[in-house]
């Protein structure tokens, strides 16, 4: 047992040793949560806000410019045309210029006064989806509100909507916690499966396996250092975060690096499997990208999990970054703990039995 | 201990590695075919045969890196693969393709040995300092293993191998990327270690090289075609060498390309090596070189033709020559 020990602490010497000298390795596990959170922090945006759009007033009334002074307010519509033509709306729209106009008839005022008949109109580039939804968020405001004299209260909003935890509604406080799964999942299984296969491909594993040497010992000992750096990464993410997007920790910090960690070993524990399924990097590499790219896509931290069909969320659940998102989210922005989220941690604990299991069915100490 | 038909060879001591049978097949094709070998302790034992000849699949099969499809093996007394585990703390292997790691410095890549074979602290250092003298490595202790040239790596991965002290070394064409000083010294290093008592078995498909084995195997598409010691090979080939000298070695050589006992023939300098069969009685040289003096003379070539000796090249051409033929169906 001590000697099976010695040997793995020998094999993970050797890693950092050779972690060492590989800066690009380095500079990636460094790099990438760096990179990709001021991608998703500042650079990828999903609230809308800004759109070209033109104004085609037909009505020219004191109300009709208040409209469209407190619809441009909105920060939405940014209106950069004042047009007089549908002639030159439809160029607009053709060539890209706009990606909505709002139209104003000659009849508005009589339109106003008469409740039931919409008021105004919102042409939008449909083939945009994020136009759509930013329309939506226009079309749900009553023209009658924006204009202050004319409030009527029998048609004032009927849903009250209260925004708890994060009312400012800033993205970020929903990407940073999603983001630290996210590179996760791409350090944790795509280098430990790179790092594994690589033995193999440089001929090394064939010196390796004359030794006494186990598969599991290898195995678990190239690993290891790669717990350390996902807890590195983790709390790389967490101080920028909150440096740079002041993204709160509201539950235990415990709790955090607890989850971090289990789903760390379940990662591993993927990338381990993937592992002894390929011949060479390169395919390690495919079958990683494989398997992060639905992760990324239903897990929840791109889309919203209830938006989504059926099918889906069932296959979802088989993911581990489905169950990590819903626990980092649920422990630093709502302050639960293992009290409310058990069954998350069940789920990372239960794949990652399962990925090990079948890693080591696999496992052969010979060639063939 | 296991009740193996093969331990009788192995039970009198002399000889490490027996096999009976040995046969590996992968799919379709037979990469090793019933092969019967027996090595004794303290020789080193060459493996000889042209690249996919089953040598590298042979030497994995003794190691216990691949199961058999057919056959026993019985390696320093270990039933094989079967004691595949206990057989791995005693041997040592020298792959072909350089297997230490490039991004680690010399000093390092011998220190991750030592600690995989569970040597202490204080051992480590000792067998390091050995090793270093021993191989020539004091001075290249910190540069990468990636930087070093053919004959520095055949060094190291030799120190390597042996850092562990096995009794028996395989070495699976350790100078195929090597400067012949680097070979000659690599050889010497080898016959240092035989001294010492190590069991080597070395395959290569230089001739030099197996002609410095104590006693050696030719392989030939995964059969043993011959085997014994260089000097008993070349005495007994059944074949004669001539030695024939004419104006035109050219026209002689296409003039002897029909002739049925003719094997091979092959132009030195100004002269022609020409190697016969020994076919029904007719197995004396003086016979031979007769019959080959009337077919150059039947071309209109008068040639000298004399009585050569046989190298181990003969010998090779010869085996696996004869192996050829039996492939033809009659």
């Amino acid at each position: 047992m001590i000697v099976a020990l010695r040997r793995m602490f020998a094999i993970v010497r050797k890693e950092l040793y050779q972690l060492r000298r590989d800066k690009l390795t380095f500079g990636f596990i460094v790099g990438m949560p760096i990179l990709q959170l001021m991608l998703f922090g500042y650079a990828i945006n999903l609230d809308v806000r800004n759109l070209n759009a033109a104004l085609f007033d037909q009505a020219q009334t004191a109300n009709s410019r208040e409209l469209a002074a407190e619809i441009g307010q909105s920060q939405i519509f940014n209106i950069r045309y004042r047009i007089s033509s549908d002639a030159e709306l439809d160029a607009l729209l053709r060539a890209g210029k706009i990606s909505a106009a709002l139209i104003i008839p000659s009849d508005f005022e009589r339109r106003l006064a008469q409740t039931g008949t919409p008021a105004v109109q919102l042409l939008i580039d449909g083939s945009d989806q994020a136009v759509q939804g930013a329309a939506r968020q226009l079309v749900s405001l009553p023209v009658s509100q924006l204009l202050r004299e004319h409030r009527t209260p029998d048609i004032a909003a009927q849903v009250a909507l209260v925004n708890f935890f994060n009312p400012e509604r800033r993205a970020a406080v929903n990407t940073v916690p999603g983001l630290i799964g996210v590179i996760l999942t791409m350090t944790m299984v795509m280098f430990t499966a790179i790092a594994l296969v690589r033995e193999r491909e440089h001929g090394n594993l064939e010196f390796l396996i004359t030794t006494p040497l186990s598969p599991l010992e290898l195995t678990i000992g190239k690993v290891v250092p790669y717990i350390g750096i996902g807890l590195l990464q983790t709390t790389l993410i967490l101080l920028l975060g909150l440096l740079l997007f002041a993204v709160p920790v509201r539950g235990s910090i415990v709790d955090l690096y607890l989850a971090a960690l289990l789903f760390i070993v379940a990662s591993l524990a993927l990338g381990i499997f993937i592992s002894t399924l390929v011949q060479s990097q390169f395919q390690a590499m495919q079958l990683s990208f494989f398997a992060f790219l639905p992760q990324i896509l239903l897990s929840g931290f791109m889309f919203p999990f209830a938006g989504m069909p059926k099918a889906a969320q069932w296959l979802a659940e088989i993911f581990p970054l489905t169950h990590f998102i819903r626990l980092i989210r649920g422990i630093m922005l709502r302050g639960a703990g293992p009290a409310d989220l058990w069954i998350e941690f069940l789920a990372l604990l239960v794949f990652a039995a399962i990925m090990l299991a079948l890693a080591i069915l696999r496992f052969h100490k010979r060639l063939d | 201990m296991s009740p193996a038909t093969v331990s009788a060879d192995v039970r009198d001591g002399d000889i490490v590695i027996a096999t009976r049978g040995l046969t590996r097949r992968f799919g379709q094709n037979t990469a090793v075919d019933h092969i019967d070998l027996q090595v004794r302790r303290g020789e080193v034992y060459g493996f000889l045969g042209p690249n996919g000849c089953g040598k590298s699949t042979t030497i994995r099969l003794l190691c216990g890196l691949l199961l058999p499809s057919e056959g026993e093996i019985e390696v320093l007394g270990l039933s094989i693969p079967k004691q595949a585990e206990a057989l791995k703390q005693r041997i040592g292997y020298m792959t072909q393709k350089f297997s230490l790691y490039d991004d680690l410095s010399v000093g390092e890549n011998l220190d991750f040995v030592a600690r995989i074979h569970g040597l202490s602290n204080s051992a480590i250092k000792h067998r390091l300092d050995e090793l270093f003298a021993l191989y020539h490595l004091d001075t290249l202790r910190d540069q990468l293993a990636g930087t070093l040239s053919g004959g520095q790596r055949q060094r190291l991965a030799l120190a390597a191998a042996v850092l562990h002290k096995p009794e028996l070394l395989f070495l699976d064409e350790p100078t195929s990327a090597v400067d012949p000083q680097s070979r000659r010294d690599f050889w010497d290093a080898l016959f240092a270690l035989a001294e010492q008592g190590t069991t080597l078995l070395v395959s290569t498909h230089y001739m030099d090289e197996a002609e410095r084995c104590h006693r050696l195997a030719i392989l030939e598409r995964g059969k043993l075609v011959a085997n014994g010691s260089p000097r008993e090979l070349m005495n007994q080939l059944p074949g004669t060498v001539l030695l024939v000298e004419c104006e035109k070695p050219r026209a002689a050589q296409q003039a002897l390309a029909g002739v049925d006992v003719v094997l091979a023939t092959a132009q030195i300098g100004a002269s022609l090596r020409v190697l016969t069969k020994h076919n029904g009685d007719n197995v004396n040289a003086a016979a031979q070189a007769h019959q080959i003096r009337a077919a150059l003379a039947a071309k209109g070539i008068d040639a000298a033709v004399n009585p050569g000796t046989p190298n181990l090249e003969d010998v090779f051409v010869m085996a696996t020559g004869r192996e050829a033929r039996a492939q033809v169906p009659s």
